[in-house]
């Protein structure tokens, strides 16, 4: 997704002026296309994700439309209280494009995992937060609103083959997309855990049950009317993300249910432990935490004939 | 600096008409006593940290900052990066009348703009600050944007001394050296305290000019009470010339103008009695 995003990036900028990409020193062999084309509008700010934040407050409210790039904990975490108090606060058009959603950096060990951005980001009012599903919905996602006005945070996995089945590249605001229908079970996912859904969906399927798929990228703007709607359709919705259960998907999906009081039951397929130091390839660790397409397939086939109401301890 | 005229500056420098602002010195009194002013009818603190600061934005916003209309994309640009000194600012603001004295009023109050920090909601303030070791990269932004526009606008940045024990502070002093933001200039009130003690004492921050120097500032010292100093210092620097950023290590006495308060941790925090208020005023003066 992080090569579609910024190639899509240069187009947009042939266009406007104003976007500039600055990154705290990351996106070897990504940002290169940008690089080339607008050298004067690029900045490698350095190791320093505290004052890239700070530049691009700077640089919004003078007019311009920064972009930031980095790994996700580096983009949002580290700099949190810069993001909060710089874009969020003075609700400035900064954009932060943080990549390896979930586990995606893999043997690069948990320093490098974006597990809790989301929810980090959920908690601030007028944070739009885009989880493109793949490599064409990221296109299409950048393109709906690289101009809307407040901050905007990308989160973007590496993976730039897959597409996920259905989706087509669509995507609209404060919506959803559904990519799959069945008449069983409703499996939500954000972002990069679409493509496993998906899957969790077929092995499903040859187990005879049917599943409607859904993706959420646009997780602010949150697509609630939609997710309302869908809900009351079923008596079991499987919500899967490359994050941890709390504050993601999951935890929006919740909101809405109680919110509207629809008779759903909710079962989160998420990270939902702090991880051990083991490290493998981003199969393996999706796998191990239960966000596979088998392991989502699983844990749905056994809700499903349960049908026991999901008590689960949070992190 | 010998080409300059330290009360009006080279031709050009300064749109800011001295009817409109009157005596330098005059600016710095009116400040300083609604500083009192509000300070007592709010009962806050903060009261040391804006007395510090006072001689300089009274020389800014009295004689250099190009800002006709606060919201006109093309002025000048300043950061309080100290937000504690809030008051000050407020005072320079209603000086100039973009803040009213029905609105000074407000400070601290329920439901105001004014509050101990400030907000860029405020007609005047460019970005809110509060939290330390902010305020730098925001200006150092701001002077990015005005280089790749070719912008005659300037940024200014005023810091405490104590700021520069944030890491992110110094982030911004390499980033601004790097790309050679000339436009900027960065004042440090280094009144040799903070919140809990004096800087020598809590994190040794000496040689401060030089540390600023040695990541590729150019770094004047200056008397930060002596309002010639200051506007000679700001006269000095070129900012139409890509080059170093400059830092003016404003050398200055928390509390400045009173004198139970100066130098005195405690007035970091404390609110004033009757009797310190009253005094306190009566050691300011009247403007002449």
């Amino acid at each position: 997704m992080r090569k579609a995003f910024v190639l899509a990036l240069v187009e947009l900028a042939r266009k406007d002026p104003k976007i500039l990409l600055l990154t705290a020193d990351l996106g070897y062999l990504t940002v290169e296309p940008f690089v080339e084309e607008f050298p004067d509008r690029f900045f490698n700010v350095g190791v320093s994700e505290q004052n890239m934040l700070g530049l691009a407050t700077g640089l919004a409210e003078s007019g311009y439309l920064p972009f930031l790039y980095s790994i996700i904990p580096f983009a949002i975490l580290r700099p949190y209280e810069a993001l909060r108090n710089g874009p969020v606060m003075h609700a400035l058009p900064v954009r932060i494009a943080g990549v390896g959603a979930g586990m995606d950096y893999s043997t690069n060990g948990a320093t490098h995992y974006g597990l809790e951005d989301v929810g980090a980001l959920r908690l601030q009012p007028g944070m739009n937060i885009i989880c493109p599903a793949d490599f064409e919905q990221t296109t299409t996602a950048l393109n709906a609103t690289y101009n809307m006005p407040g901050p905007v945070y990308y989160r973007l996995g590496r993976d730039d083959v897959n597409r996920v089945p259905g989706l087509n590249g669509r995507f609209d605001v404060g919506r959803l997309n559904v990519v799959r229908d069945g008449a069983d079970i409703l499996l939500l996912a954000m972002g990069n855990a679409a493509l496993e859904a998906c899957g969790a969906a077929d092995i499903l399927q040859s187990q005879g049950v049917s599943a409607t798929v859904a993706v959420v990228a646009s997780v602010s703007p949150p697509p609630i009317s939609d997710l309302a709607k869908m809900l009351g359709k079923f008596p079991l919705a499987v919500t899967a993300e490359t994050h941890y259960v709390t504050g993601g998907l999951g935890s929006l999906v919740c909101e809405v249910v109680a919110g509207h009081g629809i008779a759903c039951r909710v079962v989160r397929c998420g990270i939902d432990r702090l991880p051990d130091g083991r490290t493998g390839g981003q199969q393996f660790m999706n796998d191990r935490y239960g966000i596979s397409a088998a392991k989502i397939a699983e844990r749905a086939s056994n809700e499903l004939s349960a049908g026991r109401r999901e008590i689960t301890s949070a992190l | 600096m010998s080409s300059m005229n330290a009360e009006t500056g080279p031709s050009g420098t300064n749109p800011v008409e001295d009817e409109r602002c009157g005596d330098v010195a005059d600016f710095a009194t009116r400040m300083r006593r609604t500083v009192l002013q509000q300070a007592k009818r709010a009962h806050v603190g903060h009261i040391g940290s804006s007395l510090s600061v006072v001689d300089l934005l009274a020389v800014l916003y009295c004689r250099f900052l190009r800002i006709d209309d606060p919201a006109s994309p093309e002025r000048d640009r300043f950061v309080l990066s100290k937000g504690h000194a809030s008051l000050a600012l407020y005072s320079a603001l209603n000086l100039r009348g973009w803040v009213s004295g029905a609105e000074l009023n407000t400070y601290c109050a329920d439901d105001t703009l004014l509050g101990v920090h400030p907000e860029n909601r405020l007609p005047g303030v460019d970005f809110s600050t509060g939290s330390l070791g902010q305020g730098l990269s925001y200006a150092a932004g701001a002077a990015l944007a005005a280089t790749l526009e070719a912008s005659d606008r300037r940024v200014f940045a005023l810091l405490s001394d104590a700021e520069c024990n944030e890491g992110s502070t110094w982030e911004a002093v390499m980033f601004a050296a790097h790309h050679d933001l000339g436009k900027l200039v960065a004042i440090v009130d280094a009144n040799g305290q903070q919140a809990l003690g004096y800087t020598k004492d809590v994190l040794d921050l000496s040689p401060l000019a030089s540390r600023w120097s040695a990541f590729g500032w150019e770094a004047i010292e200056v008397d930060g009470h002596n309002h010639k100093e200051i506007l000679q210092a700001l006269n000095s620097i070129d900012f139409t010339a890509k080059g170093r950023p400059h830092v003016i290590v404003a050398r200055t006495v928390a509390g400045k103008g009173v004198d139970f308060m100066e130098r005195m941790v405690k007035w970091h925090y404390w609110p004033m009695s009757d009797s310190e208020y009253a005094s306190a005023l009566e050691q300011v003066g009247e403007p002449s």
